[in-house]
Order: C-alpha cells, then sequence, then structure tokens
C-alpha cells in the first residue's frame, strides 16, 4: 500500500520496521518531524525515544546502546553533526555498528536551516579525528530514503561501522508516496561481541578504541581498512541515465540529482547528448562508473548544493582525462533545472561552465 | 583449608598500572566486592573513564565499554536502556565527570537514570601529569595553577555530591574517603548501597571517593592520606547528602 509521508517521517517509520528500537537525539531544525515521530511510535512498541541533554550525549548514548547489542540511531542536521563528530570517531573506532541521519542545511557554523549538501566532506573524508571511514548513503526521494534505512542499518551490522544516510532540508521536509516494507519480526543478527552482561557464558566483552601500543593500533586501522576495501568491491551503489551514449554527464547527488534529472532530459529535447550519474553511495564512491564514462564523455558537469565539493572526487576519478566543470548554489539555495541545462549548454558549445 | 581473603571475582589479574601510594586501587577493589557481593559479575556492564582510570577496562572482570572524555554517563544511559536488567556503573575522575562530562552528568542525575558513578575526586588531574581540576581546592598548587588556585580567575572547586543531591532524579549521594580502615569499610558499604538501590530501580546513584595523588601532589604516600584528611574533607565533608530510603531528602 502506498501512503503519502513526509521524508522526515517515512526516514522514522523506516527505522522502526528495520527493528530500531532506541533513538537518542537532540532536537534541530530540519529533522524535527523525525525525531518527533519517533517519540510517539517507540513508547508504543517497547522502544526507547529519549532527548538528550545536547548531540554529544545523544551520540554518546548510541555509542552505549550500540555497545550493548541494540539496532541503534541518531538523526541530526548540520551543525548537530559537528557535535557528533567525537562520538562517531569512538564508535568507528570500538568497530560498532548504528545509524546517523544528517538532514543536512546551510552552513558554516548556525548558517540557515535551508537545504544544502554543504557536509559532503564532513561525511566522506573526517566523519570524525583519524583514520576512518563510515557508510555513507545519499538517497534522492522519500522512497529511497525509505529503502537505504535497512540496508544502512545491515551493512553497518555487517561490517561493525556506523551508516549515515545523507539527506538534505528538501528531501526531509517534501512529501511523497512511499510503500513501506511489512511490518513484522526482523531477524538481527547475532552479536557475540555485545556488552551487555557475560553472564558466566563466555568471556567477557570490552568495547574500546584505545590501544597505546603503536604497533597493535595500527594492525587494528589496518584489519579495518581491509574491511573498507571489501566494501569499496561490494557496495558500490550509482544510478545512471542515459549514460552510455551521453557524450556530456552531469554527476549529482540527493535532491540535486533530482534537479539534474530534468535538466538532462530538457538538454537530450535540444539534441545534446546529456547523461546523469547519481552516486547513490557517497562512501564508498562510484570511482570505478565515473572512470569507465570518462573513456567515452567529452566532460563532466558536477552539480551541488555547496561550493563544490563531490567535485574533488568526480575529478580524482576522472584523472585528467576530460575536463571537469562544477556548478553549485549555496546557503539554502536549491538550483533550479533552467540554471543547470545553461551550464549544460555552455559545456557542449565548448565553453566552461 | 577455610579460604578467609581473596581477591574479589570481578578483578582480572591484570597487575595495576597506578602510581604507587594512589588510592585507585582501593577503589577498584572495594567495587569488584561489591558486584562480588551482589552476585552480579554476569551482568554487570561496566564504563571507564578517560583519565588515570582509563584502563580500567583491563581491570574489571566485567563487560566494559571505554567511553570518550566525560560521556560515561551518556554511555552507560546507552546500555542501561537497552539492557534495564544489568547492574550499571561509570568509573570517572573528577575532570571527566565535573568539568568536561559536567552536563552528561547532571543530566543523568536529572533523568533519574538508574545507573551508579563510581566518582574518584583526587583534587587534580592525573593522567595528564598535574593540572588544575575542578575539584582542585582554593590555594592549590598545580601544573596550570603554579601561583595556587586563584579562585577570582579560576572559580571554585565543585563539590558534586552537594550539587546532584538537589536533583529530584538523585536517589542516593554520598562522599567517603579511603585514608583509613574505618572509612574504607564506609566507602565499601556505600558502594553497596548504590548498587542495591540501581538493582531495585531506586534511579541515579553516585558515591564520590575522596582519593590521593601523591604523585601530582608532591607527596609520599602517607602525607597524601594525611592531606585528605587536612585539605580536602573540610571543604569536601564526608557524609550521605541524599538517601530516598532514609525518608528526607538532601542533608
Amino acid at each position: 500500500m502506498r501512503v503519502l509521508m513526509k521524508g522526515n517521517e517515512a526516514l522514522a517509520e523506516a527505522a522502526v520496521r528495520a527493528g530500531c528500537r532506541h533513538f537518542f537525539g537532540y532536537p534541530i531544525t530540519p529533522q524535527t518531524e523525525l525525531a518527533a515521530y519517533m517519540a510517539k511510535r517507540l513508547p508504543k512498541i517497547d522502544g526507547v525515544f529519549l532527548q538528550a541533554e545536547s548531540e554529544i550525549a545523544a551520540i554518546n548514548m548510541v555509542l552505549g546502546a550500540a555497545a550493548a547489542g541494540a539496532r541503534v540511531m541518531t538523526s541530526s542536521s548540520s551543525p548537530g553533526i559537528s557535535l557528533k563528530t567525537e562520538g562517531i570517531s569512538y564508535i568507528a573506532g570500538s568497530d560498532l555498528p548504528a545509524l546517523i541521519i544528517n538532514v543536512q542545511r546551510g552552513g558554516p557554523g548556525l548558517g540557515g536551516i535551508q537545504p544544502s549538501q554543504a557536509d559532503y566532506w564532513q561525511a566522506t573524508k573526517a566523519p570524525g579525528h583519524g583514520d576512518l571511514h563510515i557508510l555513507v548513503f545519499a538517497p534522492n526521494s522519500v522512497q529511497e530514503m525509505v529503502d537505504t534505512v535497512q540496508n544502512a542499518f545491515d551493512l553497518a551490522d555487517e561490517y561493525r561501522m556506523p551508516a549515515m544516510i545523507l539527506a538534505d532540508g528538501m528531501l526531509g521536509q517534501m512529501m511523497e508516496p512511499v510503500t513501506l516494507p511489512d511490518e513484522g519480526e526482523i531477524q538481527l543478527p547475532q552479536k557475540p561481541w555485545a556488552t551487555n552482561g557475560h553472564g558466566g557464558n563466555r568471556p567477557r566483552n570490552i568495547a574500546n578504541s584505545l590501544y597505546i601500543e603503536a604497533a597493535e593500533l595500527e594492525h587494528l586501522v589496518r584489519e579495518r581498512f581491509a574491511r573498507y576495501a571489501e566494501i569499496e568491491q561490494k557496495h558500490v551503489q550509482v544510478e545512471q541515465i542515459g549514460v552510455d551514449d551521453a557524450d556530456f554527464v552531469v554527476v549529482a547527488y540527493g535532491a540535486t540529482a533530482r534537479v539534474c534529472q530534468a535538466a538532462v532530459r530538457a538538454a537530450r529535447a535540444k539534441g545534446i547528448k546529456a547523461g546523469l550519474l547519481r552516486p547513490i553511495t557517497l562512501w564508498p564512491f562510484p570511482t570505478q562508473a565515473i572512470a569507465e564514462a570518462a573513456n567515452h564523455v567529452q566532460a563532466f558537469l558536477t552539480v551541488e548544493m555547496s561550493m563544490g565539493q563531490m567535485v574533488d572526487d568526480v575529478r580524482l576519478a576522472v584523472n585528467g582525462k576530460v575536463p571537469v566543470a562544477f556548478y553549485g548554489r549555496t546557503g539554502g539555495i536549491i538550483p533550479t533545472p533552467q540554471e543547470v541545462l545553461e551550464q549544460i549548454e555552455k559545456i557542449a558549445e565548448g565553453g566552461q561552465a | 583449608m577455610a579460604i578467609v581473603f581473596q581477591k574479589p571475582a570481578s578483578l582480572t589479574d591484570a597487575p595495576l598500572h597506578y602510581c604507587p601510594g594512589c588510592t585507585h586501587g582501593i577503589i577498584h577493589r572495594l567495587v569488584a566486592e561489591a558486584i562480588d557481593g551482589l552476585d552480579a559479575q554476569g551482568s554487570t556492564v561496566g564504563v571507564a573513564p578517560v583519565g588515570c582510570a582509563v584502563f580500567a577496562y583491563n581491570y574489571f572482570n566485567t563487560d566494559m565499554i571505554e567511553a570518550p572524555h566525560g560521556r560515561a554517563p551518556a554511555v552507560a544511559t546507552g546500555v542501561k536502556r537497552v539492557c534495564p536488567q544489568n547492574l550499571v556503573f561509570t568509573y570517572q575522575g573528577d575532570g571527566d565527570l565535573a568539568a568536561i562530562g559536567t552536563a552528561e552528568t547532571v543530566h543523568a542525575a536529572s533523568r533519574g537514570e538508574n545507573i551508579t558513578i563510581i566518582f574518584v575526586n583526587n583534587a587534580i588531574y592525573g593522567m595528564t601529569g598535574g593540572q588544575m581540576a575542578p575539584t582542585s581546592l582554593p590555594g592549590q598548587v598545580t601544573q596550570t595553577s603554579p601561583y595556587g588556585r586563584d579562585v577570582k580567575t579560576a572559580g571554585h572547586p565543585i563539590r558534586v555530591c552537594e550539587m546532584l543531591a538537589t536533583l529530584s532524579g538523585t536517589a542516593y549521594a554520598e562522599r567517603v574517603a579511603v585514608d583509613s580502615v574505618p572509612n574504607i569499610r564506609k566507602a565499601g558499604k556505600a558502594i553497596r548501597k548504590a548498587f542495591e538501590l540501581q538493582k531495585q530501580g531506586a534511579g541515579f546513584t553516585i558515591v564520590e571517593v575522596l582519593s590521593t595523588c601523591p604523585t601530582n601532589w608532591g607527596l609520599n604516600p602517607v602525607e597524601s592520606l594525611e592531606w585528605v584528611r587536612t585539605d580536602m574533607m573540610p571543604y569536601y565533608p564526608l557524609g550521605v547528602y541524599k538517601d530516598i530510603t532514609a525518608g528526607e531528602g538532601t542533608k
């Protein structure tokens, strides 16, 4: 059955249906509806909703609940995510699974409350201090957000690492029809490493990120990076529309990709062979797909709601084979299909975007 | 042959890393004895701090989590909300609890979070080499208060039990010391009582233990114990600051 839901609420319901019964958060716009939904929903199904005293406390409650073996999440928006970065680093360093949702708003500082994609660098390059990655998903519709939630939880469990859904104020606030997964018993994976009391039945478990011996720490980080390499092999998600025969490819993710899809369609109508390459996972990044496209396209255009962050990764993937242009709006401004179309036309005419 | 004395089962065999004369070891033992006394080793989850007791996860023979600096009460909250039947305690120093982790501590107490905090107050940052702590005494010389703590510029030391006793969610707050055999016995009883109250679901419990830091105080172990009595106890009086089982609230 399809129901009409706001993005933030759909994320929350999808988490519940994925077996999440523990939510720890702190109020911030524009993710408000997510926490409010959980506050209503979780107590009715023997779950826990807790409004913490800060984002810092909330992410550390997530750490504790994750260590105890729960399928647990928090949600916030850009300034709040900055406060969570300490906890995210510890969760990664302690090999614990958790889901963090960032409904991005404009920055830096308090920034604004309108949609933004200016936290790409933070999410994919430095989600916390130290050598680490987290899984980063960038859905572009309310339905895809719903579908991503369970996958994010499952991969976080499988690889014992944090996962983030990098949404934005537009996806969080807009309403679309969605099909939710069935509400039934979810078989969650066993977590023999959980610190939930050994009961005298097993050796004691320790959730810890401190390793004083440099060689031991290096070994553990390398072991974690071997897991990351496996994820890069197996779990990249990317959507390609009209890329095969394209001369010009637009690279965009999330809400911006929908704007670009309309622009690409308009360009095709004008006889420009444009395509859209949409990373669905930002980490792992679809480097391979972009590198392959670079073998036959004349130029790329990266479009973001930022001053240009993902474009770094596009350029690394293209590796100088063809030009990579950038177009962005920031501060909470959403680019229009017309603006993007003009950029595509400029590139097609051989000029610089 | 009857066993009349042995190491608590809730302590591992790992040699403690604490400095000579430091009373962390005594406090570890008291906590472990209290866990054993409640037959709770298998159902206990401890949360270690950042600071001198950061390696507590090597010493307590229970499931353990090492928390970010100051965040132990939030981490313990997460554990307790998932496993309400477990005995959940944090073991924190004064910098961890009363400086960087003040918000987490106060709000865990105000929520009546059903956890126990073992708060080790030695009036100094030990692990990092003797800086001024939120509980360093007025006039106390430390690495970062080399002319003595001037309360006009560095503020006043925080009396944690007195502060937390004002919160409705706090079920039990007692300050103890481990400077003498009678006081060690009292400290053991206080920790045991806090754990029992947690098992009964009474709410937030905290036992503050006045402890020594001979290395950073620049005193020998005997002088350190004396300094606890002559300098710390007048500012941090021992006693029960809140006990909801005693009828009336705050002292």
